[in-house]
Parts: C-alpha cells; structure tokens; sequence
C-alpha cells in the first residue's frame, strides 16, 4: 500500500506541482493518473521512488517514509518505466533487462538467465536478445523497458505515460500485454497518463487531476462515468459532449449503434435479410 | 624543387640514422614529449571535463577558462616561462600542456552533454547511484566526443612541439633550429617533413580509435566536438 500524506510540491522559482494531495494507492491494483500537462501527475509519480522530494507531507511504502529509505536503494526495489524507453544505448536488450541485478550482485550468468525469462514475460523474440536498442522498433523498446521495469520483482511498478510514444496499433497491443501482466504478476501498478480511455482500460483505481496536483475525482472508472463529481471531469472523460451517449441507427438492415457526432461505435445485430437492401 | 629533393636526400643519408641527435631518437623524443604533455593535460582536463559535464556546474568559468587560454601565444608563454624557470624542458612542458588542456577539456563535458538527458534520469531512476551513472553511463556514451577532444589537443601538440627545441635540446624541432642558424635548409625542410609526417600517422591512429569508439557506442553519430564554444 502506498499512502500520500497531504503532500505538497513547490519548485523552485514558485510553481506548485502539487498541493495538499493525499491518498491510498491499495496493493496489488492499479491506480492510474490522469490529467493533462501541468496536473503533476509525473511529479507525483517520481515522489514514490525520491526522483523528486515533496516539499511538505509524506509518502509511505507499507508504513515506511520513503525519506527514512536511502534513495538509490528504495529505487532499485521499485520498477520504473517511462515513456522514452530510456534504454541505454550502449547495451544489449538483454544487458539492459540485467542493469538493476547486476548492480545488486546477482552473479551474471543468473542474471542473463532471468532477463531471457523477462523478455518471453513481455512477449519479446529471445532472438532480439543481443541487439542493441537503436536496432529495435518503438514498441518493442518500449517491451524491453517493462522488462527491465520488472527485472527485480518489484512489489510497486511506476509507469511513466510508457505507451504514449508508439502508434495507436502498437499502443493497444501494449495496453493488452499490460493487462495480462497485471492479471498473472499481481502488482501495485501506478500509472501516468493524459489519455482518458487509456485509464478507464487500465486503472481499477483512477485519479483525475486538476491543474497543481488537486485531485478532481477518485473512483473505479465506472463510478466517474456514471456520476462526474463536477464539470471539469464531466468534460474531461468526454460525457457533457455526450461522447459516450449512443443511440441506435437502423441502416441496410442492421442495427448499428452510434455515438452523438454520428461516427458508427458497434454493430448490435442484423435486421431480418430481404427487407430494405442487402447488408454488403 | 631541389630544397625538397635536398631535403629527401638529408632523410635518407645513413649518417642521420646513428648518434646523438639521429633521426629516430629525434622522432622519439618528440613522441615521447607529445605523450607526456597529454598526460598532463589529461590528468588536469577529463576529471574537470566530467565534473563539469556531470554536474553542469563551472561551465561558464570553463569556457571562458579555455577560450583565453587557447588565446595565449604558445611562443610567448614558452618564452615567459622559459625565463621563469630557465633552459630546458619544464617551460616546454607548462606551455604546451596550457595548450592542450582547452580541447580536451571541450571533448569531456560535451561528451557528457550531448548524452539524452533521458538516458541519464532512467539510469538514476532505476537506483544507479551518482558515481555509476558516471561510470556505466557518461563516461562510454561521451568516450566518441573525448576522443575527438584528445585528437585536436595531439594535433595541435605534436606540431606545436617543434617549439620545445627552441629552449631544450628535444624533438624534431632541433633540426629545424639548427637548419635556420647555420642556413642548411635541407635539414631544416626534412625536419618539418618529418613532424608533418608524425602528426599524419597519429591522425590517422585516432580517426581508427574514433571509429572503434563508435562501434562500442552505437548512437553518437561520429561527433566532433564543438570546439568554438
């Protein structure tokens, strides 16, 4: 369990990433961050593993103050993964899966053993093993960057808007991988992201932020879409649009439903074929 | 014409390949001068080059640092120094590591710059600690642009060394002094052949040792670093 504790962050030069926050993140779900730029959702994310220190409050990892923890060894216990994959371009996949290992001295052959192991976990050719990062596409760097995430078996993964840089393709494949991860490896997962579908999909817990780190709503994403706590959420999830309202089209014979600006979201079923024209 | 086929000639007469001040012990003390100031110079340089690069503090002292010495007249310092501590080799050494320490200096902190600042915050994020960031990270991703710093700062020293015979007894400077005082220009126009010739083979050792670099470092796209800064 992670628990904020009215944590507040000013840089310096006056900006105030995030005020007054408190929450509990429970083990083993997923809480996902969403807001746009400038909600310090990111700056709340890097305060969990020390990357960035909170001004006034705590944070506790299972009862214990991240401050009390030395920062490198509080981050080698935490998985972190972040939007450019952040590979270092010096090192082989499978080198990069091993960093955090080998800097805690697990034995090197163990170590390249275990990284093949991740890399079958995120679903990557064990084929790639050996080639460097600037030979691999987007998605697949992205791949390597969750399996380095998890090479320690993390209790808490941290992911920085990690599918934000790939093609929408690419993007729900990894959003399905994730998913998959999620129902076999049992994580705390704590994820940032400024897309709305993307936390809806993902999140059992999602937190909508407002503009400094002020939380606009938290809840399942079922309870958020059936009653928005005020009009920023209502219009950030897209439902004051009536984005998400449908209604039914009859056309050539099927029912299709459709959203409010008249693009087709699903077909429901087909009318009775010989009336009206054939369904192609 | 005939000063260059004269000069060929002084090259290759036997009698310039035996004794004191032949050409082979010529060509090594200049090696071994050339060697030594770059230790020098890079005992001083990279360890500031990367805390500069590192920590991005003491940048601005340092441009201005290497700018204004890179001003100075090696000429003039040689001769401020020499009348400092006197005939022999510790004002050569002083003015041409003064020489070569701006280069290489620019090689190691843009070598850390130029690294994606990404790179670096993932490293640190996964619980590398200061020191192995510098270690695993900095120092191989900025080795390409370092090297490019320590291949001008040799250019420039192994040519500028022929000074060094102008208040010691070393290099190939020698025959070139000599040839100027007693008007035999073949020895002094085989002198600079010879320095010329040194400087090419060692431009060549290091465009090898750049290209190595880039292979172990993938991404750094054979850059020079940039030394106007």
């Amino acid at each position: 369990m992670i628990e904020f504790r009215h944590v507040t962050k000013r840089f310096p030069g006056g900006t105030v990433a995030v005020e007054d926050f408190s929450l509990v993140l429970p083990s083993r779900k997923t809480t996902v961050f969403a807001g746009s730029s400038g909600s310090g959702k990111t700056t709340l994310l890097r305060m969990i593993n020390r990357m960035v220190d909170p001004t006034e409050g705590s944070i506790e990892i299972d009862g214990v103050d991240v401050a009390t923890v030395d920062p490198v060894k509080l981050r080698r216990s935490i998985g972190y993964v972040m939007q450019s994959s952040g590979l270092l371009p010096h090192r082989t996949v499978v080198d990069n899966v091993a960093t955090v290992p080998l800097l805690r001295r697990v034995p090197r052959r163990q170590a390249r053993t275990d990284a093949l192991a991740l890399l079958d976990t995120v679903g990557l050719d064990r084929a790639l093993a050996d080639r460097y990062p600037s030979q691999l596409s987007g998605g697949q760097q992205q791949r390597v960057g969750v399996a380095r995430g998890l090479a320690v078996d993390p209790n808490i993964l941290l992911m920085d808007e990690p599918f934000g840089a790939v093609d929408p393709i690419v993007r729900s494949e990894l959003q399905q991988e994730l998913l998959r991860l999620k129902r076999e490896l049992h994580k705390t997962i704590v994820f940032v992201t400024h897309d709305v579908e993307e936390a809806f999909l993902l999140g059992d817990q999602v937190v909508i932020l407002r503009e400094g780190g002020r939380v606009a709503q938290v809840g399942s994403p079922a309870e958020i879409l059936a009653r928005p706590a005020d009009d920023f959420v209502a219009r950030f999830v897209g439902a004051d649009r009536g984005r998400r309202a449908l209604h039914v089209v009859t056309q050539d014979g099927a029912e299709l439903l459709m959203d409010s600006e008249g693009r087709v979201a699903g077909v429901l079923g087909h009318g009775k074929p010989g009336t009206g024209e054939q369904p192609r | 014409m005939n000063f260059f086929i004269a000069a060929i000639a002084w090259l290759f007469d036997p009698a310039h390949y035996t004794g004191a001040g032949s050409i082979p012990s010529r060509l090594l003390e200049h090696l071994g001068f050339t060697l030594v100031t770059l230790v020098f110079a890079s005992v001083i340089a990279i360890p500031a080059g990367y805390y500069i690069g590192h920590t991005g503090r003491g940048r601005r002292v340092a441009i201005l640092l290497s700018g204004g010495l890179r001003a100075l007249p090696t000429l003039g310092l040689l001769t401020l120094v020499g009348l400092w501590v006197g005939i022999g080799l510790e004002a050569p050494y002083v003015a041409l590591t003064i020489l070569a320490i701006p280069p290489i200096l620019a090689g190691a902190y843009t070598g850390f710059e130029a690294i994606d600042r990404a790179t670096i915050d993932a490293a640190t994020a996964m619980g590398m600690s200061g020191g192995q960031v510098v270690r695993k990270v900095e120092m191989p991703l900025g080795l390409p642009l370092l090297i490019g710093g320590l291949r001008s700062a040799t250019l420039q020293v192994v040519a500028t060394a022929t000074l060094a015979a102008y208040i010691a007894d070393v290099g190939l400077g020698r025959p070139v002094f000599e040839g100027l005082k007693t008007n035999n220009y073949d020895e002094m126009l085989a002198g600079s052949i010879l320095v010329i010739l040194l400087a090419l083979v060692l431009e060549g050792i290091f465009a090898l040792a750049t290209r190595l670099a880039l292979r172990v470092v993938p991404t750094a796209s054979g850059l020079q670093p940039d030394l106007t800064r």
